[in-house]
């Protein structure tokens, strides 16, 4: 076996708090191999990026300090490298991918200086050929017309085409090792595929070895050999990922594994969930760091740090690995997803959109024509009491806009919204704001959709304030009742929205927005910021109150799984208009909007041997201020013709209750 | 681009326009009669008082005052002083080079110094050097300047001798009142580019600058400080300004031959055509150096020139 | 808007998008703290020199001892004497009644009515925005201290007129200041999910806009209040202070400036009050800052 290209042997980080100093990562030990790809897996809070900045030191200029342990790279000691050294070392041996490739830019300089300043720090060339090489680089991570984004500013770039440039950059010294953090995470669906095979094509191509950072288990799935899946600034199980996927042994694994959303989940089913939430780096637990967690610890988990040890060829930290083994491992679901008999029963509709549009005036530029980002253009729309209906849709889809629209908490352009066969668009002022308590809503971030001066308490309450009046003993009564509802302890009404974890502030959102028992809830992203391991909970929180109080969802996500699991009905949106409805199996199964098809090629999947199977589709959303002619999606579509440039299709019924706006349906 | 230019210098008029206004209603509306502004009611005749209202027009109802003031400004004439009946312009046109000279000269001072010490500042944060400039920035924007003049004269031309306390004939007299406006004006360059050094050094582009193996020097001075130093070219604009005031003030104390001077004579003489005149003189300076430092930030910022020539992505 | 507004309204208040420290929390005291808590003494005493002069004074501060003419500072005089043969230390305190009084009531006046101007345009939006701030644009053109120049100039030199001109040069600070920050409010989620639920608009004003937009105009005031004690300062210096027997520090400033070359104390000891004040004003006011701006605590 070829000697470790990086071997980071029981190693410690400390970061100074401000009480004193704070773990943040506690004794990781892993190795990574020239052509080899290790994941890193974990949720916030678990080290991981902290774990890769140490790999290049990048800790120094936080604080941050090795406490302990070695960290090897090729023949040099990464611990006892001086900062001249480190410098020689960092872009050209050792680079990095980030996050968010908006911000990871220098604004005010272009692309292309920026990536020959990379070269010309490392390397003795003349600038010509630093220029000549960049171009080379930009065109091989396949952005269009390289010479001239050489000239470009980051602002005038796509997140996307921001990160095709920075692996450009982090390539451009032909590192030994590159490190990527989350590189997909701040991306659209179709533009994650395409990142992470690009990826996996130029570290085969440069024969390196890839550090990649994820929170998602089906990334790690999609690209890893190995996986390290890391918990609270520990490694908690290594494995190959074949192992891991197949038969994983620490009970953290497993619950994340279970609690993925997989493509062939049983529709509204109650999905698997860690109980609890991820420990701060302040209150720590003792011994195992899951135990509190963990549905299998015993006594010996409270007391004592379990190590990593070998098990069959893997790694895990875990007292009851061995035993457990043989029990509770994830059964095998059924692959196929099957058909699900229509409900016979046509319930009445309880809202209807017609013909919605909202058009945001742009600032008039230079041509003096006022010009409109068209979010929403003509959507119409009806949602069945009782049923839940998915929205689905990238960035610069307009999901989120149609639902504040649905609201009213926009005001729409054009079109009419009903509810029970009321026009809400005619409603305004005290008429329209008792209309709200029949509506409500939830938001993506449940923490900023709180008043940070406001307890929990008051928070849930106001609800009924506007609208009861209740007696100060019936207001509590009823808060607590409502936080028994969603979960919470009634004691926690005094806290501050601060004081709660994400999960749980989720958790308060639902309460306030259940508070009036309304009919209809919209759901804008309610899970997309939280967890993995705590957006299972809030997913079957919202099961449970729906079958408990009859209520009617709009569900707007954009992880079509979560989506699928949870409605009845699904429409995809793409650039402001609705292209496609249907029902939720119906649509996984036979989609016929090819935008939707590609969406759901895109989902890698959460499963080693599918591996491969996702499919890219190529190109970047448009900006909705220049919405392409005709058919929105034809300068990306394989099946395009001149009648789709042309001509713009209706939304047409394509079987029962299936719906698409496309020429040519597949 | 072009369109963008007038746009904006369409937009300075009309403020300027408004500023005459606001002046206008200062001078002519705020309760009290110029007239006795001017004379004791009890020491002179009626004839006298009706003579000087005539002579400022104040004896017309308000709009034709109004009319006639702003008619008179579009011609040039910012009217006549009331003490000796000079036109005021060519008097302040005649005494602005002695101001401007101390005002660019204290602002370059304050650019050096302040963003010289905001940047070791920031570098060395809650270093020893930090906590120099910050005590600094804090007393440069805690003294009032004229208290900050007299320190100097006492210092460097009554004790050492090395300046003159007074004048304004050749460079010599201009160090002691550009250091005293200057060491302001550096305080809050001091702590502007501090604070705006600090938010850049927390930006994540920072981390990839680092990851790529860059000096320090390089990510600090190329990377850094020149995004850092775009707010602070904004302020060059609103500082040119307190600077101006400021010298009023400061030219008092040194007795130097500047517009300042003119609004002093003219405060204890109460000629208000010629406070009201530099009033109007500084305000036009003011939104003149504005407008060049909005149009100087579209060249040097690359987000803000794409906005304002319209093209580009959202 | 001086460029002290300016640093606070532009770099220093942004929104910060956590809320982790949106109440404060205990913590170890540091310098700063230390810091801040001797210039409250310092303000403290200050306004005590402003109520009851007569219990620190040493001396009366109108009495001239023809004897005492220009004493260096010593033991009997702790400032010295002036030509007058006054007592220069019982001046100042005495003096520091108006200037405090000055400083207190324009940041209060003038703070009250940018509040409102900017609540206005930042509630309103659109045209009433467009106009009010055009307006405010428009008085900034006129620096400051030229603007409380020019209407102390025309009205008057009376205590009344100083508060009110330094006043008018404060508001539009305070205006910009207060509209941003409402603006940054109304934008918040929370602020969505209220309408959400169906609050009357005053009511959303009330309890959630105007308690989580209010911090930084505290902060500013307290700033504020050395800025107008400086112009007040100034209009004194240049002759347009109130005239009275017992000079403000501004007005003794100017005094002592013809006896620079032989009694230095006159014209130091009014300045070192000054400073003392406003250095005051602004540590604290760093100091509020960083205690009640979220972001700034992560830092």
């Amino acid at each position: 076996m070829k000697q470790p290209l990086l071997t980071a042997d029981h190693l410690s980080v400390q970061y100074p708090g401000k009480n004193g100093l704070l773990d943040a990562i506690t004794d990781i030990s892993l190795h990574i191999r020239t052509g080899e790809t290790v994941c890193l897996v974990g949720e916030s809070g678990s080290g991981k990026t902290i774990a890769a900045k140490t790999f290049m030191r990048l800790i120094d200029y936080e604080r941050g300090r090795i406490a302990a342990g070695h960290v090897q790279f090729a023949d040099q000691d990464l611990v006892r490298l001086t900062d001249k050294e480190l410098r020689r070392l960092r872009g050209r041996k050792i680079a990095m991918v980030f996050q968010e490739p908006m911000t990871a830019f220098d604004p005010i300089f272009t692309i292309g200086s920026q990536l020959i300043e990379t070269i010309l720090r490392h390397q003795r060339v003349t600038r010509q050929e630093a220029w000549r090489r960049s171009v080379d680089l930009l065109r091989r991570v396949g952005l269009s017309e390289p010479e001239a984004r050489m000239h470009q500013y980051p602002g005038e770039l796509s997140g996307g085409m921001l990160q095709r440039a920075m692996i450009a950059m982090a390539l451009s010294c032909s590192p030994d090792l590159l490190i990527a953090d989350e590189p997909t995470t701040a991306l659209d669906m179709t533009i994650q595929a395409q990142i992470l095979q690009l990826l996996k094509e130029l570290q085969r191509e440069y024969g390196m070895a890839m550090l990649l950072i994820t929170h998602d288990l089906v990334i790690a799935a999609e690209a890893a050999d190995r996986i390290v899946v890391m918990y609270a600034g520990r490694i908690a199980e290594q494995a190959e990922t074949q192992d891991l996927f197949r038969e994983p042994y620490h009970p953290y694994t497993k619950g994340l594994l279970q609690s993925i959303t997989a493509p062939d989940s049983m529709r509204k089913s109650k999905l698997y969930s860690i109980e609890g939430s991820i420990p701060g780096l302040h209150d720590m637990p003792s011994g195992c760091r899951f135990h509190p967690r963990c549905p299998h610890a015993v006594e010996r988990c409270r007391s004592e740090v379990p190590e990593l040890t070998g098990l069959n060829g893997r790694l895990v930290a875990c007292w009851r690995a061995e035993e457990l083994r043989h029990s509770g491992n994830v059964q095998a679901r059924p692959a196929v997803i099957e058909a699900e008999p229509m409900t016979s029963e046509r319930k009445e509709t309880l809202i209807e959109a017609v013909g919605l549009s909202k058009w945001y005036p742009l600032k008039r530029g230079t041509g003096g024509k006022e010009r409109f980002i068209r979010a929403v253009d003509d959507v119409s729309l009806a949602i069945r009491a009782g049923e839940t209906f998915g929205l689905v849709g990238e960035s610069g889809s307009g999901k989120s806009t149609l639902g504040r629209v649905i609201l009213q908490l926009e005001r729409a352009t054009k079109g009419e919204v009903y509810f029970r066969g009321e026009p809400l668009t005619q409603l305004s002022g005290a008429r329209l704001r008792n209309m709200r308590r029949h509506m409500q809503m939830v938001f993506q971030d449940a923490g900023s959709s709180m008043n940070p001066r406001w307890k929990a308490g008051d928070i849930i309450g106001e609800p009924l304030d506007v609208h009861e009046s209740l007696s100060r003993k019936e207001r509590k009564a009823r808060i607590e009742e409502l936080l028994q509802i969603v979960g919470l302890s009634p004691d926690m009404a005094d806290r501050y929205p601060h004081q709660f974890s994400g999960g749980q502030r989720q958790r308060l959102g639902i309460a306030r927005a259940i508070a009036l028992n309304p009919a209809f809830l919209l759901l804008d992203e309610p899970v997309s910021a939280l967890d993995v391991s705590v957006q299972a909970q809030i997913v079957n929180l919202l099961l449970d109150i729906q079958e408990r109080m009859g209520l009617t969802y709009l569900f707007i996500g954009h992880g079509l799984h979560v989506v699928r699991h949870l409605s009845d009905r699904i429409g995809v949106m793409y650039l402001g208009q609705l292209v496609e409805v249907a029902d939720s199996a119906e649509l996984f199964l036979h989609p016929a909007h090819h935008y939707t098809r590609a969406l759901i090629a895109s989902i890698p999947h959460p499963d080693p041997a599918g591996r491969g199977t996702a499919r890219v589709i190529e190109g970047e959303v448009p900006s909705p201020a220049a919405p392409p002619s005709g058919c929105r999606f034809h300068p990306r579509c394989p099946a395009a013709t001149e009648r789709c440039k042309l001509e713009a299709p209706e939304l047409q019924e394509i079987g029962p209750g299936h719906y698409a706006a496309c020429h040519f349906p597949a | 681009m072009a369109r963008a230019i007038l746009l904006r210098a369409a937009a300075s008029l009309m403020v300027i326009f408004g500023t005459m206004a606001l002046v206008f209603v200062i001078v002519y509306m705020l309760p009290g009669d110029p007239v006795y502004q001017i004379v004791d009611p009890e020491s002179v005749t009626p004839d006298v008082i009706e003579n000087l209202r005539r002579q400022l027009g104040t004896d017309k109802p308000l709009a034709v005052q109004f009319a006639n003031y702003m008619s008179k400004l579009m011609q040039g004439d910012f009217g006549r002083s009331i003490l000796n009946g000079d036109p005021v312009l060519p008097k302040i046109i005649e005494h602005f080079p002695a101001t401007l000279s101390l005002t660019v000269c204290s602002a370059l001072f304050a650019a050096l110094i302040g963003i010289w010490l905001g940047v070791l500042s920031a570098i060395h944060r809650n270093g020893l050097i930090d906590i120099a400039a910050r005590t600094l920035g804090l007393f440069g924007i805690s003294m009032p300047t004229f208290w900050t003049g007299i320190l100097l004269i006492l210092l460097f031309s009554i004790r050492l001798g090395w300046f003159p306390a007074m004048g304004s004939d050749g460079w010599r007299t201009l160090v002691l009142p550009s250091l005293a406006l200057g060491i302001v004006a550096s305080g809050f360059i001091i702590r502007l580019v501090r604070n705006s050094m600090l938010e850049v050094l927390g930006e994540p582009f920072i981390l990839t600058l680092r990851a790529k193996g860059l000096a320090e020097r390089m990510v600090m001075y190329r990377h850094a400080l020149r995004n850092a130093l775009l707010p602070a070219l904004t302020m060059i604009g609103v500082l040119i300004g307190d600077l101006m005031a400021g010298s009023v003030v400061i030219e008092t104390v040194f007795s130097r031959q500047g517009i300042g001077r003119i609004v002093a004579d003219a405060l204890t003489a109460k000629d208000m055509p010629v406070i009201q005149g530099v009033i109007l003189f500084t305000a036009v300076m003011y939104v003149l150096v504005n407008l060049l430092v909005d149009l100087s930030y579209a060249i040097v910022d690359p987000r803000v020139r794409r906005l304002k020539s319209g093209g580009g992505r959202l | 808007m001086t460029v002290k507004d300016f640093v606070l309204g532009k770099t220093v208040w942004r929104e910060s998008k956590r809320q982790t420290a949106a109440r404060p929390r205990l913590r170890s005291l540091g310098t700063g703290d230390w810091l801040a808590a001797v210039s409250g003494v310092i303000l403290a005493f200050a306004a005590l020199c402003a109520l009851f002069p007569g219990w620190i004074a040493p001396y009366s501060p109108t009495s001239m001892e023809a004897d005492r003419v220009l004493l260096p500072p010593g033991a009997a005089h702790y400032f010295g004497t002036d030509y007058f043969g006054r007592d220069i230390f019982s001046v100042v305190v005495y003096g520091a009644r108006d200037s405090l009084l000055i400083g207190v009531a324009s940041v209060l006046a003038g703070g009250l009515a940018g509040c409102i101007i900017g609540a206005a345009a930042g509630i309103a939006g659109g045209v009433i925005d467009l106009i009010l701030m055009r307006f405010i644009e428009i008085v900034m053109t006129i620096p400051g201290i030229l603007l409380a120049l020019a209407i102390a100039a025309v009205l008057g030199p009376n205590l009344f007129n100083m508060i009110f001109a330094v006043a008018v040069s404060m508001v539009p600070g305070f205006a910009r200041v207060f509209r941003s920050q409402i603006i940054s409010v109304k934008g918040r989620a929370f602020i969505t999910a209220a309408r959400s639920i169906g609050m009357p608009a005053p009511r959303i004003f009330f309890r959630h806009v105007l308690p989580n937009a209010w911090s930084p105009v505290l902060v500013m005031a307290t700033i504020g209040l050395g800025t107008s004690i400086l112009t007040a300062a100034g209009l004194s210096f240049l002759g347009l202070g109130v005239v009275k027997e017992i000079p403000d520090w501004g007005t003794l400033l100017s005094q002592g400036r013809g006896y620079l070359t032989v009694a230095w104390w006159i014209s130091t000891f009014p300045g070192i009050a000054i400073t003392l004040l406003v250095l005051s004003g602004n540590i604290l006011g760093d100091w509020l800052r960083d205690r009640l701006d979220p972001k700034r605590e992560q830092r």
